[in-house]
């Protein structure tokens, strides 16, 4: 690029448009900085007014989140002397750690269904997508529109009729349930973007390697796959993302064992309401992988979004 | 690249593994690879879907499966369309969906035509704006109570900062006045980044011909903008706003966690009702019949506007 353009902004343009978008950058960014920083207060810093941006920083809000306490006499302090740093944290306090708390458990189960399912819908979708995109389906549109809307029903709409399927097949809050259910509300999205990012790939790559006497199944698996993996690497980014955001079923499918993490982090009770730096800590737990990922992402970020439909 | 790729599979032997599909035709792997997903979405959605529609049509209740079920015709619909609390809960979500879609298409066009300045570092602050988008509403929704507080919030220090107004003297989600508000202020807060990405992608589509054709006429950057940023945009910003319309009518995540629908009924969307009338009230059949109406509701209002759309696209 060399000379002068009529269409390039000049640079005071350019100024005062970096500065207001830095501005709501900034603003936009102050929650999430705050739930960081929460994480790390006390409960009486957490609570201050007005709200404190300086504070010394602690670690019983991660203390409180993973653990759950009971209150003890002095005497059983003074002989059970703290051993480690968050027990002296507890004790400070007047407490003492009984146990475990399920922040653990919820965690894993948000991982064990968010990979379990973005595993089935990617592995699905590739497979439908590829024939979506090479061979004649018949009803090909209408298949494909089918798969689009079945995103449109309110989850609370659909929410009825599969308690009632998951309570007479015994599925009610089970993770086999939960990833099967996560599986077919990702398929749109899987079906949806795989078939754009296959129909990039040149037929003729294909073809070449029929000639040379490959029956179809291999080109797919040994020429098509590996040219996709970019594609299907992004599309397993947002399926896990959605499973591990999604919160309307798993509030009212799950109660225990299968209860992953956003219907739990809200029900942290403190001693006196929600005990903010543990929901705050719990929260930056939770929500930090997905930054990461959404960072990872940003080139495919409106594809993914679009369900295809732009892709820049 | 293209002859890596050829290369690659000429080499490899055409191994045994997969004999089983090597018989396969197109028409049978065609079939085979689209079948289970469309056998999942039939399990999933249709056979729940008709299910839906046959509750619809009973008394059923949920929590009483040994109860005897009746048969009573259209008399859920006839309550549902008749009932005045759920035209209340209507008027909530038109509100909540005509304010969320016009200040974020207003901010999120006004960012992305911003950004398509192309100034330095514009990469790293897209970014950070897109962030809140893509976390768990319902987790971030429950934290927003927190910044929502008085006194202790963020949210009301940063307005008294700026206003000059008492912190402690409103409470965003406890004042009926204010709750509508306090929920369309962090739907935008999400999902404004959403719109903004979509009309970049419209903005950077205009080729730059187009603007130095306009220049050589002589045409003003305002008129510029009128008669060709806007209209180029157009069917982008008309896709954002489609997608926005079906999330957020849907919307349930958010608002149940920030304000659960309160006070009173003043945020109560119709998410927020019909979960109270089917695993509350276990009103099963009456809930079915209202998730039909919100379904026909959502499907007849998108196929219109797709229509429309297209229209737009084609011009």
């Amino acid at each position: 690029m060399s000379g002068y353009s009529i269409t390039e902004p000049s640079l005071r343009q350019k100024w005062v448009a970096g500065a207001l978008v830095a501005f709501y950058a900034i603003v936009t960014i102050l929650p999430l900085v705050w739930i960081i920083a929460t994480g790390f207060k006390s409960s009486a810093d957490a609570i201050a007014y007005p709200p404190k941006v300086v504070f010394a920083p602690s670690l019983e809000g991660y203390v409180n989140l993973f653990t759950t306490q009971t209150r003890q006499t002095a005497e059983y302090f003074a002989s059970h002397p703290p051993e480690t740093w968050y027990e002296r944290i507890v004790q400070s306090k007047g407490l003492t750690i009984a146990g475990p708390s399920r922040f653990g458990e919820r965690f894993m189960n948000s991982v064990i269904i968010g990979f379990g399912s973005t595993f089935l819908s990617v592995f699905l979708g590739t497979l439908a997508a590829y024939a979506f995109s090479r061979f004649k389906v018949p009803l090909k549109d209408d298949l494909m529109f089918f798969i689009l809307s079945t995103r449109m029903m309110p989850p609370i709409a659909v929410a009825i009729p599969i308690f009632l399927m998951f309570r007479s097949l015994g599925l009610s809050d089970t993770h086999a349930g939960m990833i099967l259910l996560y599986t077919a509300v990702n398929l749109s999205l899987s079906v949806w973007l795989l078939k754009g990012f296959i129909d990039e790939i040149p037929q003729e790559y294909e073809e070449a390697a029929l000639i040379d006497g490959y029956t179809r199944f291999q080109a797919f698996t040994k020429v098509v796959l590996p040219q996709a993996a970019t594609g299907i690497a992004s599309t397993a980014i947002f399926c896990l993302i959605f499973a591990w955001n999604e919160y309307a079923f798993a509030v009212l499918l799950t109660s225990g064992t299968a209860q992953t993490a956003p219907p739990f982090i809200p029900t942290i009770i403190g001693n006196a309401g929600q005990d903010w730096p543990a929901v705050a800590a719990g929260a930056t737990l939770f929500l930090l992988p997905v930054m990461v990922f959404t960072i990872l992402l940003r080139k495919h970020l409106l594809r993914g979004i679009t369900f295809g439909a732009v892709r820049k | 690249m293209s002859h890596s790729v050829i290369a690659r599979a000429a080499e490899a032997t055409p191994p045994g593994l997969a004999r089983r599909f090597k018989g396969l035709s197109d028409r049978a792997i065609a079939w085979s690879f689209v079948a289970p997903t469309i056998f999942l979405l039939l399990a999933v959605n249709i056979f729940p879907l008709i299910w839906t529609i046959r509750l619809s049509f009973t008394n059923f209740r949920a929590n009483r499966p040994n109860a005897e079920v009746e048969w009573i015709g259209l008399r859920n619909y006839d309550r549902i369309l008749t009932d005045s609390d759920i035209w209340q809960t209507m008027q909530a979500t038109a509100h909540f969906l005509c304010w969320t879609i016009v200040l974020q298409v207003l901010i999120g066009f006004s960012l992305a035509w911003l950004i398509n300045r192309k100034f330095k570092g514009n990469d790293l602050w897209t970014t950070i704006i897109v962030l809140p988008m893509m976390l768990s509403p319902a987790v971030v929704g429950n934290f927003w109570t927190f910044l929502y507080q008085p006194q202790i919030g963020l949210f009301n220090y940063v307005v008294a900062f700026f206003t000059g107004a008492d912190p402690t003297s409103f409470s965003m989600i406890g004042s009926v006045s204010l709750a509508p508000w306090a929920i369309i202020i962090v739907d935008t807060w999400m999902w404004t980044p959403f719109v903004m990405l979509i009309c970049l992608a419209g903005l950077r589509s205009i080729p730059d011909s187009i603007y130095e054709a306009a220049e050589c006429d002589r045409a003003s950057k305002w008129r510029q903008f009128w008669t060709i940023t806007l209209p180029m945009t157009l069917p982008f910003l008309m896709l954002a706003v489609l997608f926005r319309g079906i999330e957020n009518f849907k919307m349930f995540d958010l608002v149940v966690q920030l304000t659960g629908g309160g006070p009173g009924n003043t945020t109560t969307l119709t998410s927020i009702d019909l979960k109270r009338e089917a695993f509350e009230k276990w009103r099963t059949g009456y809930a079915s019949a209202y998730a039909i109406i919100l379904f026909v509701t959502v499907f007849g209002l998108a196929s219109i506007y797709v229509k429309a759309l297209n229209k737009v696209k084609e011009r």
